[in-house]
């Protein structure tokens, strides 16, 4: 799956679609990929403050827990609803149908210190020679 | 996003069919100090694997479970007496070709581990073991039958172990066998012709709650591909998926089977455990007996019960498990979303005193109490089929 050449990508896996303040945030093909069948989300409410680094969301598979960390710091002006009862959306369709939370952000520009769609192809391409080693 | 489970950077042991694994596609993880599949993304991962096995049938490579021969060293009844010191289940009420599940106790009437034993021949058993313990286990047993003349042998590297489970694992296990499959009832076993291997121990076993088999071949690369293979391509009709340890672990929660390291360890006896049925008082003397007795004596403080979660909410291993007045009282022991029943579901221990169906517990699910409630176990029991006749209980 390819990787929206405008979005920003954590090194934990979570991309970033920002659109003047508002950024939408979701885990990329890649995360999902590593997860497996996704079977349930946790979002933060709207209205919560979320901060840079920190865990505001979980996703599960069958197998695993996985925290969802945050790029960028905010307040949660939405989250994705529908992923409750169709949580495989995100294996779907992760860097679209499957965003979780979009956020009036603080501060836009701590979001141009994530990697971009270049830097984030090699980062995973050098995880998975890791995995294989 | 961040995984919960540590990357692991020692060696890990392989089994034999570790590059077949790799070929298709399964993802890897480091089970016990083995390198194994937890699931195979590319034929459709852990929930296709878990209702191939309920539907259909599936093959597990689990050669990384461990096998301990016990043999009489010429006096009669001697590995019969060696296995009755280290084993919980009345061994000599095994006839040959019969097996059962037991398990090896410490003093403290704890767990060394669970193992199936199979009667071989007349003096002659065959202990299957969890890989995480096989070392421990080995030497336990070598340590425990010192004074007893019976020659203790570890042929756990010798068998790749392949189980094939499912409703449909005796029609698809027939095609490759000249074995009778039909005539062996449930927890008995044979020896015959597996694709052209001779004299093959197949056993009616499993670890999922569904009809199947277990066979033990030559552990040889090739040999051990050439009968997976073969497996896979005449389970092709029957829609056969390879599964992992993913599907495994979902399969036997929903059977409520025990699990080493959860349900069961070296700090719960086997009344906590609830395995009374699979510990034989009566048979004399074996190695935990006496603690049992005193644990029996003093009363029990905590058992082993089903959850289903009333909440939003997995529980998982060894979350916190509290009273409705927030008292902390428990703990899970394994947890997970059932793909039979589409719940989520969990074994915990609690106290005797909150048993009772329907009692509600809480499961610290993250920063959250989470409801759920005492349920009837197993959770999942397969349709009994009159052709199929069933001897011991499974656990």
């Amino acid at each position: 799956m390819a990787y929206p050449a405008n979005y920003r990508y954590t090194k934990e896996h979570e991309w970033v679609d920002l659109k003047g303040d508002l950024a939408a945030i979701g885990i990329t093909d890649y995360a999902q990929h590593e997860l497996g069948d996704v079977v349930f989300v946790e979002l933060p409410k709207v209205g919560s403050k979320i901060e840079a680094g920190k865990t505001f969301g979980t996703v599960e598979s069958v197998k695993a827990v996985s925290d969802i960390y945050a790029p960028a710091s905010g307040e949660v002006v939405e989250a994705n609803e529908v992923l409750h009862n169709t949580p495989e959306k995100i294996n779907t369709d992760p860097h679209g149908a499957g965003w979780l939370i979009k956020v009036r952000l603080a501060n836009p520009s701590e979001v141009s210190g994530l990697m971009d769609t270049a830097a984030y192809e090699a980062y995973i391409a050098s995880q998975s020679k890791e995995a294989s080693a | 996003m961040e995984s919960v489970t540590t990357p692991f950077i020692t060696e890990l042991q392989k089994t034999p069919l570790n590059a077949v694994h790799r070929r298709l596609g399964a993802k890897m993880v480091n089970f016990g100090g083995w390198d194994m599949p937890v699931e195979y993304p590319a034929s459709g991962g852990l929930v296709a694997e878990h209702k191939a096995v309920r539907t259909g049938v599936g093959v597990f490579d689990v050669s990384h479970m461990g096998d301990i021969r016990i043999r009489g060293g010429g006096g009669t009844g001697s590995a019969l007496a060696a296995v009755q010191h280290i084993s919980m289940n009345d061994a000599s009420k095994l006839s040959i070709g019969q097996a059962h599940y037991s398990a090896m106790l410490y003093p403290e009437g704890t767990f060394v581990d669970d193992v199936i034993v199979h009667r071989l021949g007349e003096d002659d058993y065959l202990l299957v073991i969890n890989a995480g313990t096989r070392e421990k286990d080995v030497s336990w047993v070598r340590e425990n039958t010192k004074g007893i003349d019976c020659l203790v042998e570890d042929l756990s590297d010798a068998y790749t172990q392949l189980a094939i489970q499912g409703p449909r694992a005796l029609e698809l296990l027939q095609k490759l066998t000249d074995a009778d499959l039909g005539i062996i009832k449930n927890y008995w076993f044979t020896h015959g012709t597996v694709s052209g291997l001779k004299s093959t121990l197949i056993a009616r076993t499993g670890y999922t709650g569904e009809d199947g088999f277990e066979i033990y071949v030559p552990s040889d690369a090739r040999t051990s591909e050439m009968v997976w293979n073969k497996v896979l391509e005449a389970g092709r009709g029957f829609g056969i998926l390879p599964c992992g340890l993913g599907a495994r672990n979902t399969l036997r929660l929903e059977a409520k089977m025990a699990l080493y390291g959860h349900e069961i360890s070296d700090k719960i006896n086997v009344w906590e455990a609830g395995l009374d049925r699979y510990c034989k008082m009566e048979k004399g003397d074996f190695i935990g007996r006496e603690a049992l007795l005193r644990a029996k004596a003093a009363g029990q403080t905590r058992a082993l019960v089903g959850l289903e979660m009333v909440d939003r909410g997995i529980a998982r291993d060894e979350y916190c498990c509290s009273n409705e007045s927030g008292e902390v009282i428990g703990v899970v022991t394994s947890g997970s979303p059932s793909p039979t029943l589409s719940k989520n579901i969990a074994l915990a221990y609690v106290p005797p005193a909150m048993t009772a169906l329907g009692t509600p517990i809480y499961v610290q699910i993250r920063a959250q109490k989470s409801k759920a409630q005492v349920v009837r176990t197993p959770f999942y029991k397969r349709a009994k089929k009159a052709a199929a006749p069933e001897a011991a209980a499974k656990v």
